[in-house]
């Protein structure tokens, strides 16, 4: 029988922002990990490829500092992984159990031990400077590798966080501040050194860094909200995702007055989209008191949001409407949003990727609403190219890189959300470590 | 130290006037650029324009009315003590088209701030032929005459009461320049929206071009949050990375006084939250 980490109960969680998901405790974890055959066909579904049999059989073993050593051999952020990571289309994918194991859960479960961690200093060896643009997840790996082996690293970061979309985006009930904020001071112990109030392209140019460094990774993620572009967009109680989900993540609006940004509240909450990103609002909403409704374009088994946090999403009470699609918003005489006018969609098939693709109907429904949000992707932006001349990007704002990470621009790699577009926090690991190992041997000598 | 308070001034009532120690914003700024602080761990990220630089020292200026929590809060810090956050410079250098000759300036309260930034531009730096209008409540909330007459002798000044200048509105003396003035080709308004607002009316009136400084509310700065949206030709911009300054004709303004208000009542509680204090 497979051992679920507890959640807290829907009723209690609503009313606070603190994490949903309980962990394990060492009883359960060790069996949970004794159900592992070590049969290793989960490796092929991590990006960063951690050694899963090897670490779950230090649990059994009850070695949890071994085990935890073996999964820091590849990823630095074990603690943000275990948690945010769609180990459901990754590893536990590949899983031989007809109840996969709970990877994720485990890797967390060590995270979470806190056994003090020795990485120790690493002095600059070679005499190399790297510049690092953007302080999230790809930006943070590659800081971790490039010290590792020796360079000296500056990470660059507009906010005056670090942590990129783990700290402005993804909730504390889902990722507590503590956990980014512990793998940070990892980053720093080891000697990585941190900017933050720097905006690559107006505090410093790129150019400019080129000059004092002998690499640059970009890492600047994919930040520009896409909107729908329809009628009444931007009546009051219109949010783009990235700005509710900003004054409560980055300044704790749900804090005020105690804090001092405010958030603006509704009875009424209507998000649009179908990722993480929406549930994440909507559930945010849920926690400002809000009846929450989730509108998408295609059916639930679309939606490209995890699969556990669709359901949590669904505990909290937040209903979500499929086959509907925003054509107009409506305001009253004081500017404020009254209601929403959809479309419904039907749908005509699959699409290549195995989605229902969906076409509008002749019907339309109106939904009044105090607040909406939209929720329907990000694309990179591209402050990072302005005042300096030679980076390329594609028309998604995507930046053109070769097969080893290196964009058109000499000496300047990427990694992360800025050349994939929005996609994970393991993805943006796995190609931060790639272009890592790319300057290392390219630079490393 | 980056980040330091060199020089702190009273100006005027409510109104201080901070040079800050920050060389790459010194050496990357652009007139019309703009900086977004952070006072406590607390605290809002609030925009201020940069009003001036002086290269050689590596500080710049900021001017500010106090007129909520994270303005009065900067109002308390020290000179030589540390803002917690600085980032800049944000926004687009102001431009103008080459071909125009003569710029007819108007500020209202706080809003002469934004445009001193301009003024010196234009008139000091680029030394092209202009003149200044200059609005303020009365005569104690009015700022930067001094510095302005020693860039040009053609201020006109007015008060809502009287005190200083000729009683009335900027918007008075812009119509009365417009109407007796045949030379000016470009009108750079900054202030308050519903002052703008109007003198873009008399520009358009007047069939003279007219830029606007605008202020609305803001998280990032970067382009990230989507917050500092306007309605401009129709389209959606954003004021942080499309602006501040803007094609006055395109703005919807009517919609832009609608969003600042947006957090009214929250700025309200926090102000009869102080009172009670
Ligand atoms: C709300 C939300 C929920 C998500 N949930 C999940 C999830 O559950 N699981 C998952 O795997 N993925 C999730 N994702 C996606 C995941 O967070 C991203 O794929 C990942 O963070 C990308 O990492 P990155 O390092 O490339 O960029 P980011 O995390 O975007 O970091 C980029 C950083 O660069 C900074 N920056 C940008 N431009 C500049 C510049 N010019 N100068 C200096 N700094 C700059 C930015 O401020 C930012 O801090 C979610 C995303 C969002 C928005
Ligand atoms: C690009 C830009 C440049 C600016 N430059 C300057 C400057 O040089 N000097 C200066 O004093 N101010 C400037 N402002 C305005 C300044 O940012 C606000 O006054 C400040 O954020 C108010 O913060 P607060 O917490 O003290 O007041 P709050 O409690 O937030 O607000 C108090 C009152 O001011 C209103 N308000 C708040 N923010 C704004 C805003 N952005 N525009 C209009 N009304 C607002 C509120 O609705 C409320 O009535 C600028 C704004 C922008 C966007
Ligand atoms: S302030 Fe966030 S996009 Fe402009």
């Amino acid at each position: 029988m497979a051992v679920n980490p507890k959640d807290r109960p829907s009723e209690e969680r609503i009313n606070d922002f603190d994490e949903v998901n309980l962990g394990y405790t060492d009883e359960e974890a060790v069996k949970e990990a004794q159900r592992c055959k070590e049969c290793g066909v989960c490796i092929k579904g991590c990006p960063v490829r951690i050694n899963i049999p090897a670490f779950i059989s230090q649990i059994k073993k009850k070695n949890f500092k071994r085990a935890l050593s073996i999964i820091e051999k590849d990823n630095i952020l074990p603690g943000i992984c275990g948690r945010v990571c769609p180990q459901e289309n990754q590893c536990e994918a590949r899983c031989i159990m007809d109840n996969p194991i709970n990877i994720g859960a485990l890797e967390r479960f060590l995270a979470d031990k806190k056994v003090p961690k020795d990485i120790g200093i690493y002095p600059s060896k070679n005499n190399k400077k790297i510049a690092i643009v953007g302080s999230g997840p790809a930006g943070l790996t590659s800081a971790f590798e490039l010290k590792k082996s020796g360079f000296e690293v500056v990470v660059y970061e507009a906010l005056h966080k670090l942590g990129g979309v783990l700290r402005y985006g993804i909730p504390n009930f889902r990722l507590p501040d503590e956990i980014i904020d512990e793998e940070i001071e990892q980053l720093k112990k080891m000697g990585v050194q941190f900017r933050t109030n720097f905006l690559i392209g107006k505090t410093l140019y790129l150019d400019e860094l080129l000059d004092k460094f002998d690499g640059i990774v970009i890492a600047t993620g994919a930040g520009l909200p896409r909107y729908l572009k329809i009628p009444g967009e931007n009546s009051i109680g219109v949010f783009f995702a990235n700005e509710f989900l900003t004054r409560i993540n980055l300044m704790k609006a749900y804090k005020f007055p105690e804090y001092h940004t405010p958030i603006y509240k509704g009875k009424k909450v209507v998000v649009i989209g179908g990722g993480n990103v929406a549930i994440d609002a909507a559930r945010v909403a849920r926690r400002l008191k809000s009846e929450v409704m989730i509108c998408y374009r295609r059916l639930e088994e679309d939606m490209p949001a995890r699969n556990e946090e669709i359901q949590h999403a669904k505990e909290e009470g937040i209903e979500i409407k499929t086959l509907l699609n925003p054509k107009k918003i409506i305001s009253k005489d004081d500017g404020k949003i009254k209601k929403v006018k959809f479309v419904k969609m039907k749908t005509v098939g699959k699409q290549q990727d195995g989605r229902n693709a969906v076409v509008e109907t002749e019907e339309y429904i109106d939904i009044e609403t105090d607040i909406f949000i939209e929720a329907i992707g990000q694309i990179p932006n591209k402050i990072i190219q302005q005042n300096s001349k030679g980076l390329e990007f594609d028309s998604w704002n995507s930046l053109k890189i070769d097969e080893n990470m290196e964009t058109t621009k000499n000496n300047v790699w990427a990694a992360g959300d800025v050349v994939s577009g929005a996609a994970t926090v393991i993805k943006a690991m796995g190609e931060a470590k790639k272009a890592a190992e790319k300057i290392i041997k390219e630079i490393g000598g | 130290m980056r980040n330091q308070i060199v020089k702190k001034e009273k100006i005027a009532s409510k109104t201080y006037s901070f040079w800050i120690y920050h060389p790459e914003i010194v050496s990357h700024y652009k007139p019309g650029q703009f900086i977004i602080l952070r006072v406590t761990e607390k605290g809002e990220r609030i925009p201020l324009t940069i009003v001036e630089v002086d290269r050689e020292k590596e500080i710049f200026r900021i001017i500010f009315q106090v007129v909520g929590k994270s303005t009065r809060l900067l109002s308390k810090i020290d000179e030589n003590e540390m803002i917690l956050d600085i980032l800049g410079p944000l926004g687009n250098e102001v431009r103008i088209n080459k071909d125009v000759a003569n710029i007819l300036f108007v500020g209202g309260g706080i809003g002469i701030a934004p445009l001193f930034s301009k003024i010196k531009e234009f008139l000091k730096e680029k030394k092209l032929k202009g003149s200044v209008i200059l609005g303020a409540r009365s005569s104690e909330n009015l700022i930067l005459e001094n510095e302005i007459l020693e860039i040009t002798r053609n201020i006109y000044i007015t008060t809502d009461d009287g005190s200083k200048g000729k009683k009335g509105f900027v918007t008075d003396a812009l119509r009365d320049l417009l109407n007796t003035n045949e030379d000016i080709d470009l009108v750079i308004s900054a202030g308050p929206v519903k002052m703008m607002k109007k003198t873009v009316e008399i520009a358009k009136k007047n069939k003279i071009d007219i830029l606007v400084s605008l202020n609305t509310l803001m998280i990032d700065g970067t382009g990230m949050c989507g917050g500092c949206r306007i309605e401009y030709d129709n389209k959606t911009r954003f004021t942080c990375v499309d602006g501040p300054v803007f094609d006055g004709y395109k703005v919807n303004f009517q919609q832009l006084i609608k969003r600042n208000n947006q957090y009214h009542s929250h700025e309200c509680k926090i102000k009869n939250l102080e009172d009670n204090l």
